[in-house]
């Protein structure tokens, strides 16, 4: 059980900057998630955490020693990878035991903390299987194992996900939760699977083009974007944005129609200023249809045609147009909506963001 | 004769036809040796006879004997023969084995400046014939006193098989996935304890494979061997055929007694070890 603590942590290659000075506490116990498009830098840092990555500035400390030059072995960490990179050549035993072999462990206790592991996943009776006769989710438990055998500090999971079909994806997922349930020590999680993030994290940090975007709770990152990447990335389907300019306690956008603005924002912004009007799906309606129906604050009326719908059993996405583009929304309790009709919206202001058009940071205060 | 049933003629009539052109091609592999150990068992006037005798009219081991009956009994000297080609043949194998590891090995896992033109280069040298070598090569070792000695010859088969070993070594590391070496370390191995326990069983088909090619070439090679060495302590088994050959008469039946005694080691080894060489070891390994 150990605390991680990166410090300006950099990685160049060359002239091409990865990972631009970033600075991370990492609590013990905590269940942390790296999330990010490809190429955000959210691997190399995992793999510079792990030892197999040299790193090009800054720090690291695990358990509050500083391991920055320790080769991976020294850092008493586990990783699973992306591949599952399992021994082909060695049983599922083995494949388990093998680093307890490595550390000269007796065979007593080798078999003992094998069985372990086994039995928290439900490896029992695949033990003398090569890798080679497993499924992707049983490899991938195998992996897990090999990770938990050895009692590490800190669990590092490389996408240990992104190889497996939705169905096990889900069940893996949730397996993942439980194993941190039980094992109790601080997971670095990488992803770029934002649902993965939310859905086991305890905080995420929202990485970008090597720098964090934003580091929070679920909650947080959600309900409270830092920057318009962030309120883009995170929600399935993602959260509305559209440019527009503010005249007169009004939003006009580039198509001309115009929105009032938020009330929690009317402060915060003058005449002139450009900005980036964000609302989810959850929060755009058809009238009488939504989440918040009734009980919401600030609900503004807006007449607007649909494009397409997408029904989902329990709710539907409706696709309206607004400002030329396509907004999402989710309408609970469905009806039948045709394509063309124009329906009455609710558009909960309350809930709605607000970023600046060249930062990209929110302009809440 | 309905559709299917016409299909299904079709189907074993080609299956016939490939049988047959699959006998043809085996046996022109396979009729030179045969052909050598039927000589090797059969008088010199059936060898020479015109039209071929297939079937020989009488077998006779008579050239065995004669081979291990020592000087002046029309024997050679084949045991210290034998000896020479596998002292030369092992020790320089496992030489090229060695470096062709180490080579391939860097050349799959690490980037580094003329990476590309280093490995060109190291192929190209293969495309040199041996025997335009064999003049430079020979006053060289006069003069520096190795020739005709075990050493020296190592010394040529080492340099002829390095190239080769290490581009086929470089293929097998490169389908070990990289991140089972990275497994490894963070498993508590050192780099090298990651390559001998993770790296090295997986490439070992390959190597294995390296190594037989590099033993043949060895155990087999004639033409730098003929000029390099000349008295019984260092000639290998592919020059002392030319003990057969007098000024004025060749013993054909003798040569291909030797033949075949050379070849059973060579067909022995690599019998046993393609056994070994068993092929996708690394599936399982990664993804799904």
């Amino acid at each position: 059980m150990a605390t991680v603590t990166l410090t300006k942590l950099t990685k160049r290659y060359g002239n091409i900057g990865i990972v631009h000075g970033i600075d991370l506490d990492i609590a013990d116990r905590e269940f942390i998630a790296l999330v990010g498009p490809s190429g955000c830098g959210k691997s190399t840092t995992l793999r510079m955490i792990a030892g197999l990555e040299e790193i090009s500035a800054g720090s690291i400390e695990i358990g509050g020693r500083v391991v920055n030059d320790l080769p991976p072995r020294s850092r008493n960490i586990s990783m699973v990878f992306q591949s599952y990179a399992l021994y082909p050549h060695m049983t599922v035993r083995e494949n388990l035991g093998f680093s307890l072999k490595i550390a000269g462990a007796a065979k007593e206790d080798m078999d003992r903390r094998v069985a372990e592991a086994s039995a928290i996943l439900g490896l029992d009776t695949l033990l003398d299987r090569r890798p080679s006769q497993l499924s992707g989710g049983q490899r991938q438990r195998v992996a897990m194992g090999r990770a938990i055998v050895r009692d590490p500090d800190v669990f590092l999971f490389d996408e240990p996900l992104s190889n497996l079909d939705a169905k096990l994806r889900t069940q893996m997922r949730t397996e993942i939760k439980k194993l941190h349930a039980k094992v109790q020590s601080t997971v670095i999680y990488v992803t770029h699977d934002q649902v993965e993030a939310m859905t086991l994290a305890d905080r995420i940090v929202i990485m970008r083009d090597g720098h964090i975007e934003q580091v929070g709770t679920p909650d947080e990152v959600f309900r409270q974007p830092a920057t318009r990447f962030v309120a883009g990335f995170i929600g399935s389907p993602p959260m509305n944005l559209h440019e527009a300019t503010i005249d007169d306690g009004q939003m006009v956008f580039a198509s001309g129609e115009k929105l009032p603005l938020p009330a929690q924002f009317k402060t915060n912004v003058a005449t002139g200023d450009k900005v980036v009007f964000g609302l989810r799906p959850d929060d755009i309606y058809p009238t009488g249809h939504g989440i918040s129906s009734g009980g919401a604050a600030d609900v503004h009326q807006i007449e607007l045609p649909i494009t397409v719908t997408e029904p989902l059993g329990n709710e539907t996405l409706v696709f309206v147009e607004f400002n030329g583009t396509d907004w999402v929304s989710r309408m609970l309790n469905p009806r039948p909506l045709r394509p063309g009709e124009r329906v009455a919206m609710s558009l909960d202001m309350s809930q709605a963001h607000l970023f600046a058009t060249e930062t990209g940071k929110t302009l809440r205060s | 004769m309905d559709e299917n049933s016409s299909a299904r003629l079709k189907r074993r009539l080609l299956g016939v036809v490939y049988r047959i052109g699959l006998f043809l091609a085996m046996l022109t592999i396979c009729l030179p040796g045969l052909w050598i150990v039927i000589s090797s068992l059969r008088p010199a006037v059936e060898i020479m006879a015109k039209p071929p005798v297939w079937i020989p009219q009488e077998i006779s081991f008579d050239a065995y004997v004669a081979m291990f009956s020592g000087i002046g009994k029309g024997g050679i000297p084949v045991i210290e023969y034998f000896r020479n080609s596998l002292i030369i043949s092992v020790t320089s194998t496992v030489i090229a084995v060695a470096i062709g590891m180490a080579g391939g090995y860097a050349f799959a896992r690490y980037r580094f400046r003329g990476k590309s033109s280093v490995f060109l280069s190291l192929m190209l040298t293969r495309t040199v014939p041996g025997i335009a070598l064999s003049l430079p090569l020979f006053f060289l070792y006069v003069r520096l006193g190795i020739i005709d000695t075990h050493f020296g010859l190592i010394l040529a088969y080492v340099a002829l098989n390095v190239p080769f070993t290490i581009w086929l070594i470089d293929g097998f590391f490169r389908q070990v996935p990289k991140d089972l070496a990275e497994a490894a370390q963070i498993d508590g191995c050192t780099r090298w304890q990651a390559f001998w326990q993770v790296e090295f069983p997986l490439a070992g088909p390959g190597i294995a494979s390296a190594a037989i090619f590099a033993f043949l070439t060895c155990w087999n090679e004639f033409a730098l061997a003929s000029q390099l060495t000349r008295s019984v302590s260092a000639k290998t088994l592919p020059v002392g055929l030319l003990d057969y050959t007098a000024e004025f008469t060749i013993d054909w039946r003798g040569m291909c007694a030797l033949a075949v005694v050379m070849i059973i080691p060579a067909l022995t080894l690599t019998y046993v070890v393609q056994k070994h060489l068993v092929g996708g070891l690394t599936s399982g390994a990664v993804k799904g």
